[in-house]
């Protein structure tokens, strides 16, 4: 059932990528939905018997051996317990509607079959990330989803600027992906494996162990957590590695919403809760990822305030949201970060689903500025589009509401400094987070129409293979935080998680369970900064709609400075692409062509002809020459010998 | 009372010297329409002196007072010449026919030019040597200059002759400095001599050999006495080049082995060095020389004086391995060059004779089996495995290198990749340029030989390797068993 649950999309993607002129688009999409649905019902299965089986019921399936040399060895084989039946199923069962709404979204596009096969790709190898039992095996898994997102980035390959997004997303996530690779070498250097079991069992008694860096003593199990850290920044959009997230909103939008919201970009959470055992002994570490996350948290939350584009909103609130995520386990709350994490895959799927449909009904137009009054147009959209941004508001009794409120009771109740600062910066994203979802919708849904009167004219509910899988998503965006609280981070979470994630326990019990019992105005405060947020976004946009304009003009300075998203570009444009496209450059133009080719091959031939040229001179055609040559010879070969003796 | 000298050693050369004189009879009496004639009688006169040849006593026999030795070294070469003349006299009949120049004097003289050949490679003696070597030569020497109302083969054949008498008054000079010093001609007594020699050997002696050894350099055309190479290939008439590519090259480089190893063989740190050099300068003219070409016949030249620096580079090793890998190559290139010119012969545009590589141009689309034979012996020339000629260049380069010859083997290696250059260009004229005027299709005979001669080049050779490399190996250790 693992296997299927796993290898099923693989199937589906070799089917219709390989095939998928054999069987046509139809029969690609058939496949591959086919192939992801079973799976998502295989997974829901799996998650129940191993959540609520007990400790015994997680197990390992051993495929076969990888590597097997000297001392390293490392197999194919697919851990199953808590933490990954809850990604299998987030994984599958959002893929799973992605896929469906695919088939609506891309039904004018020439290359059906192919955006299939990627996508089952995709969904293969984050479930191979998740189902691994070894660092190495994790590796490939990130490194499959990182080339996934590049040929979905790229999907549209005659647009430029998705040839220069994919580029800056592969690139970018290989900064972070090198850091990991030296994470897993730190840990395979401490550890001497890369196996979990083994890593894990071990942790504990290395917890004070060091090494040498350039005679520099280093506490060991901080630096590979901060390696690994790097590599879980780059993927997962962390402040510094983000800058790749908001370009890859090029790619088509069920890409999006799979990929760089719902579940590729939350690997790096996933990784750490998955090392939460290592991340334990290593609190240097794990202060750092509380900092860079709340950071994140606010800035991205900033930049998401005054983006026109629909999805870049979306992908700012996501990257937002990632940071909540990290800070979450930057306090060791990781049940706290996965339970955001399921929810925020639901909900945020759905949001950018939902964007999804109204570009489609917009006759892609992407920029707020040019639309409004669409709501009456298309209602069931618009309702899908309310239930997610009051999920991501984190309004009672939507899924958002559970998983923020812990992470930021939890933030709270470390009582430290990295805690207290990521619990106010929290609950300024949290006001930022109301007020840009209600912009969002407010100025697509509402006020005066201003796109042009043919696309109005054109607007239309999408079909119904587009809305069903809105429902669905919207239903767990609904229920997901209500129905599973208790198991994720309430009464029952020591038995649900049966040992998957490792919390060190202090005096008054672990963090979560300190989490309920802070004072009283805790949990309401990221409410009140919600609702405060939705009602002056009601006043900025729909009552007083001069006021945004007045409020950018007295900050201009500032607006501008986060507009331009905080000049992360130009900034590393000026400091890494400038420079290495200049050292590139002076190495081709300099070293390459100049020197290696100069003195190599077209040196090498230059002399060649010139030699050749000389030796035919040479050869003049008198014979008193020739008579000449040989005589010389003989003299030369004689007067040697003599001379040598 | 004087009794007769045992002539059995010798039947071979004393039928083949008694068949050239009846064919040049029957030439005589039958006229200038007997060139067919003649021609098929002296391969058959060949292939019956190739089977006296086996018949042969074994092991090693003198004769004529020490002047001639059969030995089962001699034997190898022989066989090789024999092969390789026969082919020269069938692919010439066509040629000659062709370019009106059917006169019966020529397969007699090829005749006489053979014997001469096996005479060279049966010589134990300084005397025997130089009168095989004449015999050769003056043939030789005729046949080039064979279309003597044109002006380009005259002057190939006045070429040839001027600097074939310099190089024989070389190894004349040599021969008496040797004889001076040493006090004798003769290749055993030279032997026991140089053996039993306290010290230092004589300068006298080493300077008569370097001058024997210039002689006989010449006649392999290695650097620096190639320089008649080019402008005698291209200016002889093509069968008598792909005659002189060959056979001679063959018997040259057999009497070279043999004197050096021979009566030389304790002077071998002396001549090991004029042997080096000269195969480092060949190797390196050859390929350098031949870029500038773009006559097919002048890079053949260049390239057979490529090809005999790689095998001097198995002779300067100066051991077995050496010996057997330059016999090896021997027979590797006649392969290739026999089949080469088989082609080069075949060349024709409405009858007339061309000898541009440009004229090749498009010949996969003309004659596609034509160009891919070409572009096997091409591939095979410039040493590209899995072609026999990479295999002959293994053979000669890896004795090299077990004695050490580092510099010589890595000169050999650039020199083979320059070489590449110009084989290459053969093959892209051939697949890649455009056809300007296509050639006339090639006679059954020529085609015959050509595919035969590819055919071993590739890939027979692979599945007869063990008689040819293990006779290669018996000869070589014949001629170092005889020390």
């Amino acid at each position: 059932m693992e296997i299927a649950a796993i290898f099923l999309p693989l199937a589906g993607a070799f089917i219709a990528g390989f095939f998928g002129r054999l069987i046509g688009d139809r029969g690609a999409q058939i496949v591959t939905c086919a192939g992801v649905l079973i799976a998502a019902v295989l997974s829901v299965i799996l998650f129940i018997k191993v959540g609520f089986g007990g400790p015994e019921a997680a197990r390992t399936v051993e495929l076969f051996t990888w590597i097997d040399s000297g001392t390293f060895e490392v197999s194919w084989s697919l851990r199953i317990d808590t933490l990954t039946a809850v990604m299998l199923v987030v994984v599958n069962v959002v893929s799973s509607m992605v896929h469906v709404y695919s088939v609506g979204y891309m039904s004018h596009d020439p290359h059906r079959a192919r955006f299939m096969a990627y996508l089952s790709l995709f969904t293969f190898m984050m479930l191979m990330l998740v189902t691994a039992d070894n660092l190495l095996q994790m590796f490939f898994g990130w490194e499959g989803v990182g080339v996934a997102s590049y040929l979905l980035i790229n999907f549209w390959y005659e647009k430029k600027s998705a040839n220069d997004a994919s580029m800056k997303a592969f690139l970018v996530n290989r900064v972070g992906d090198f850091g990991f690779a030296l994470g897993i070498m730190a840990i395979y250097m401490i550890f001497g494996t890369v196996e979990f079991d083994g890593i894990f069992a071990q942790a504990a008694s290395k917890a004070d162990a060091t090494f040498n860096f350039l005679g520099w003593e280093v506490h060991a199990l901080t630096c590979a957590c901060l390696l690994l850290f790097i590599g879980a920044m780059g993927k997962s959009a962390q402040l510094g590695l983000h800058t790749w997230l908001p370009d890859a909103m090029e790619g088509p939008t069920p890409v999006s919403a799979l990929i760089h919201a719902a579940t590729m970009v939350t690997a790096g959470v996933f990784m750490l809760a998955r090392m939460s055992p290592v991340f334990e002994y290593a609190p240097t570490a794990l202060e750092v990822v509380t900092y860079l996350g709340a950071a994140t948290a606010f800035v991205a939350a900033t930049i998401g305030l005054t983006q026109f584009d629909i999805k870049r909103v979306i992908a700012y609130s996501t990257m937002s949201q990632l940071g909540y995520m990290f800070f979450a386990i930057g306090v060791g709350a990781y049940p706290a970060a996965i339970f955001h994490l399921m929810t925020h895959a639901f909900f945020k799927a759905l949001l950018f689903l939902g964007a999804g449909s109204v570009i489609h009904a917009m006759s892609d137009e992407q920029d707020m500025r040019n639309m409004g009054g669409i709501w009456k147009l298309i209602p069931g959209t618009y309702t899908m589009m309310w239930i997610g941004n009051l999920a991501l508001a984190g309004i009672p009794f939507f899924a958002g509401f559970y998983s923020k409120d812990m992470i930021l009771e939890v933030a709270y109740a470390k009582h430290s400094a990295a805690g207290s600062f990521a619990f106010w910066m929290g609950i300024a994203a949290a006001f930022m987070t109301a007020f840009y979802s209600w912009r969002l919708l407010i100025m697509t849904f509402h006020g005066k129409p201003r796109a042009s009167e043919k696309v109005m004219a054109h607007v239309h509910e999408s079909p119904a293979v587009m809305l069903v899988p809105l429902v669905v998503l919207s239903i767990g965006a609904l229920f997901a935080g209500f129905v599973a609280y208790p198991w994720f981070v309430g009464h029952d979470m020591n038995a649900f998680w049966a040992g998957s994630i490792v919390m060190l326990t202090g005096e008054h019990g672990s963090i979560i369970e300190a989490a309920h019992h802070v004072p009283g105005w805790v949990p309401y405060a990221p409410l009140v900064a919600g609702v405060s947020g939705i009602v002056l976004a009601y006043v900025f946009y729909m009552f007083s709609p001069g006021l945004p304009g007045a409020f950018v003009n007295t900050f201009k300075a500032l607006h501008a400075f986060v507009f331009r998203k905080y000049m992360f570009d130009e900034l590393y444009d000026a400091l890494f692409v400038r420079p290495a496209m200049k050292l590139g450059f002076g190495l081709w133009k300099g070293v390459d062509i100049g020197v290696i080719d100069g003195l190599g091959p077209d040196g090498a031939a230059a002399v060649t002809r010139r030699l050749s040229l000389a030796s035919s001179r040479v050869q003049s055609g008198y014979v008193y020459h020739y008579a000449f040559v040989m005589v010389i010879g003989v003299v030369a070969l004689t007067g040697w010998f003599i001379l040598a003796r | 009372m004087a009794t007769l000298p045992d002539l059995a050693p010798a039947l071979p050369e004393i039928f083949l010297a008694c068949a050239s004189m009846a064919l040049l009879m029957i030439g005589v009496f039958r006229g200038d329409g007997s060139l067919r004639l003649v021609s098929w009688l002296t391969v058959a006169s060949f292939i019956v002196t190739g089977f006296l040849l086996l018949q042969g006593p074994e092991g090693r026999a003198v004769t004529f007072n020490g002047l001639f030795v059969a030995d089962s070294f001699g034997t190898f070469a022989k066989l090789l010449i024999l092969i390789a003349s026969s082919l020269a006299v069938i692919l010439s009949v066509n040629y000659l026919e062709k370019e009106r120049v059917a006169r019966f004097e020529y397969p007699v003289l090829i005749a006489l030019a053979t014997l001469g050949m096996l005479a060279m490679v049966s010589a134990n003696d300084l005397i025997s040597l130089y009168v095989g070597l004449e015999l050769q030569s003056l043939a030789l020497y005729v046949i080039a200059s064979f279309k003597r109302d044109v002006a380009k083969s005259t002057e190939a054949g006045l070429k040839y002759f001027v600097l074939g008498a310099l190089s024989s008054g070389l190894l004349l000079y040599g021969a008496s400095l040797v004889y001076g010093f040493a006090g004798t001609t003769s290749f055993d007594k030279l032997a026991t001599v140089l053996a039993g020699a306290e010290g230092a050997p004589s300068v006298g002696v080493v300077i008569g050999m370097v001058f024997v050894a210039a002689g006989l350099a010449f006649k392999i055309s290695a650097v620096p006495f190639h320089m008649w190479t080019p402008d005698v290939y291209e200016g002889a008439p093509t069968s008598v080049t792909a005659f002189f590519a060959v056979a001679p090259k063959v018997a040259a480089i057999t009497l070279f082995i043999r004197v050096l190893v021979g009566p030389f063989g304790d002077l071998a740190v002396q001549w090991q060095q004029v042997i080096q050099f000269c195969a480092a300068a060949s190797m390196i003219i050859g390929a350098l020389g031949a870029i500038q070409q773009k006559n097919i016949k002048r890079l053949m030249a260049y390239s057979s004086i490529g090809h005999i620096g790689y095998a001097l580079v198995g002779l300067s090793a100066g051991s077995v391995e050496g010996v057997r890998g330059v016999l090896i190559y021997m027979a590797i290139y006649l392969a290739m060059n026999v089949g080469v010119f088989a082609i080069i012969l075949s060349m024709r545009q409405s009858g007339r004779a061309v000898e541009e590589i440009a004229d090749l141009g498009g010949l996969s689309k003309t004659h596609p089996m034509l160009a891919f034979a070409m572009a096997v012996f091409m591939w095979s020339l410039a040493g590209v495995p899995p072609a026999a000629g990479f295999w002959g260049k293994w053979a000669v380069f890896l004795p090299a290198i077990q004695a050490g010859l580092y510099p010589l083997a890595i000169v050999g290696v650039i020199a083979s990749g320059i070489s590449c250059f110009y084989y290459l260009r053969v093959i892209k004229a051939m697949y890649f340029d455009d056809v300007t005027e296509p050639l006339d299709r090639p006679t059954p005979t020529a085609g015959f030989v050509v595919a035969g001669a590819a055919l071993f080049v590739f890939p027979v050779y692979i599945f007869f390797l063990s008689p040819i490399t293990s006779g290669a190996a018996a000869a070589a250790a014949a001629l170092f068993g005889a020390r």
